[in-house]
């Protein structure tokens, strides 16, 4: 058949849907380029979303310095030693020959929005219609004066980004005498995966009680409460870890003595430990931040919840741990993978022609390993409010276990076999 | 006479061309809302329900009785770890928009083509 035969075939069939058919216009995003920022949860989703929802008629470039995909969920049992980093570790190849992303590995160091254009550290330049901006987090040290250089960052490990610093904490256990002490501490929320920080506890227990039975942990909190799945998390700690771990409420971190290996606080005494990991506070990831994205407060990016547009900067998208989240919302890595679903849904109905759904529904599911078996999940599902222009939990929907189980431990792999494939493959 | 002909194969020849657009995956508007609403189960089911394993997959399997299961989940006739607490945040409309979108792929993953 002729190219040209074919388009009219093509516009019969789009004139004959509104009379007989299967909605409106057929999906068509040919010569429309759309650029994603960042391949973590959100980005990579995105990415081949956008293909995928295109027909493969939309060209999508990811630019990521990364060679290599490591996730941050599950990240926790490298640090308690029954995974290792090579297992949470996917390589970007899939979306460029299963799903034709174009792959530039490089970062963007500025965001043009009137000429829509990006500007990479190697020095090229590129020209989008749509920009997606999936940054992740920057951990912000401002707070903490004795954690402003590089030194002090490297002695002192957050490991909130899977990855070296991952590595590197496991190091710092594996080094520490029998009898010493770990101390984690919890930013204010929000901050990136609220159960996070417990869920480390409990696998640096689960090291602790198998190698180093004498040590002790102490979970510095911030916040009034352990802010997700608390009393499954409490119930492990009283119970599996009994004498091991010790929760603090209401300690906010001021200050770290490197040297000294001392947290300071607030209102409550100093702590020395052995092995000091620091989560501070959270942002936006850096480029987000920079460009004037995060209009929160400079820390969080506000977005329409339909299509995961900036409220500031338009034809660019912002998803995942970036934005100014709403309520019920966690940031969680799930939780990215559907907004970027839902933002390429949106992007390639604009690119079309089409109407963008005003009734998007999505769901987030995470497991915690409170042994190197176990799990506690928490579940909800979220629908758009037109009313209040925002995403709000669906009453009677989601939850927690009842109790910590190893069938769980199966879903919880079984779940990252099948969201790195829904990303990567 | 000729005349109502011609203009009868045409208009069969266009509700052709819909039943094939529709049917060979050159979606619609409506239909990029149905495969958001599927793509949120993608997560854990695989992308469009082909699972990685481990979990359930949903692609190829019968609507009836993706909506009856669904449906058993929201009234706890039948027992899940998470699936009784999700169920119930899917309207009846998204349920059965849901179903009859896994209910129309093959069971079988296709083998990847050329998609570039």
């Amino acid at each position: 058949m002729q190219r040209r035969q074919f388009i009219q075939m093509l516009g019969a069939g789009a004139a004959a849907t509104t009379l007989v058919g299967c909605g409106s216009a057929p999906i068509n995003a040919k010569g429309a380029k759309v650029i994603v920022v960042g391949g973590g949860y959100g980005g990579a989703t995105a990415a081949k979303y956008v293909r995928k929802f295109s027909n493969y008629t939309a060209d999508v470039t990811l630019i990521e310095p990364n060679q290599n995909f490591i996730s941050c969920p599950l990240s926790n049992l490298v640090i308690g030693g029954s995974k290792t980093i090579e297992d949470i570790t996917v390589s970007y190849d899939g979306l460029r020959k299963n799903h034709g992303v174009n792959l530039v590995k490089d970062s963007v160091v500025s965001v043009d929005v009137a000429k829509r254009q990006v500007k990479l550290a190697g020095g090229a330049s590129l020209f989008y219609d749509r920009l997606i901006v999936s940054p992740g987090i920057d951990l912000n040290y401002e707070s903490l004066p004795g954690m402003k250089s590089q030194a002090a960052q490297d002695a002192v490990l957050h490991a909130w980004k899977a990855g070296p610093q991952t590595v590197s904490l496991r190091k710092q256990l594996e080094s520490m005498k029998d009898g010493g002490t770990f101390a984690i501490s919890i930013p204010l929320a929000p901050y990136r995966c609220p159960p996070g920080p417990y869920e480390r506890a409990c696998q640096v227990a689960d090291y602790f009680q198998k190698s180093k039975p004498k040590s002790k942990i102490l979970i510095l909190d911030a916040n009034d409460d352990v802010t997700s799945k608390p009393g499954l998390f409490k119930l492990a700690w009283s119970r599996r870890y009994a004498g091991m771990v010790e929760y603090r409420p209401k300690h906010n971190l001021t200050d770290v003595d490197v040297k000294g290996k001392k947290l300071k606080f607030e209102f409550n005494d100093d702590i020395k430990a052995d092995v000091l990991n620091v989560l501070p506070p959270m942002r936006a990831g850096g480029i987000a931040v920079k460009t004037g994205l995060a209009n929160m407060n400079g820390r969080w990016c506000e977005v329409d919840f339909l299509t995961f547009e900036s409220k500031v900067a338009p034809n660019v998208h912002v998803l995942g741990d970036s934005i100014q989240i709403a309520p019920g919302m966690p940031k969680s890595g799930h939780m990215a993978n559907q907004h970027g679903k839902t933002c390429a849904a949106a992007i390639v109905a604009i690119l079309s022609g089409n109407e963008v759904s005003q009734l998007p529904v999505y769901n987030n599911t995470c497991y915690s390993f409170v042994s190197a078996t176990e799990v506690v999940h928490v579940a909800s599902v979220h629908v758009y409010d037109a009313a209040k222009r925002t995403m709000v939990t669906v009453p009677g929907s989601g939850g927690v276990s009842p109790a910590a189980n190893p069938l769980e431990g199966e879903y919880a792999n079984a779940w990252a076999r099948n969201i790195w494939a829904d990303m990567l493959v | 006479m000729s005349h109502s002909i011609i203009r009868k194969s045409s208009w069969m020849m266009a509700g052709l061309l819909v039943s094939l657009l529709c049917s060979t995956g050159i979606a619609s508007a409506q239909s990029l809302q149905v495969k958001q609403w599927a793509a949120s189960c993608s997560a854990c089911h695989g992308t469009d329900g082909y699972s990685e394993g481990g979990m359930a997959s949903l692609a190829g399997q019968k609507k009836a009785d993706l909506i009856e299961k669904m449906n058993d989940y929201k009234s706890g006739k039948r027992v899940a770890s998470i699936m009784h607490q999700l169920s119930k945040g899917y309207s009846a409309e998204q349920i059965e928009q849901i179903a009859e979108y896994f209910a129309s792929l093959p069971h079988e993953k296709p083998v990847a083509t050329k998609t570039k």
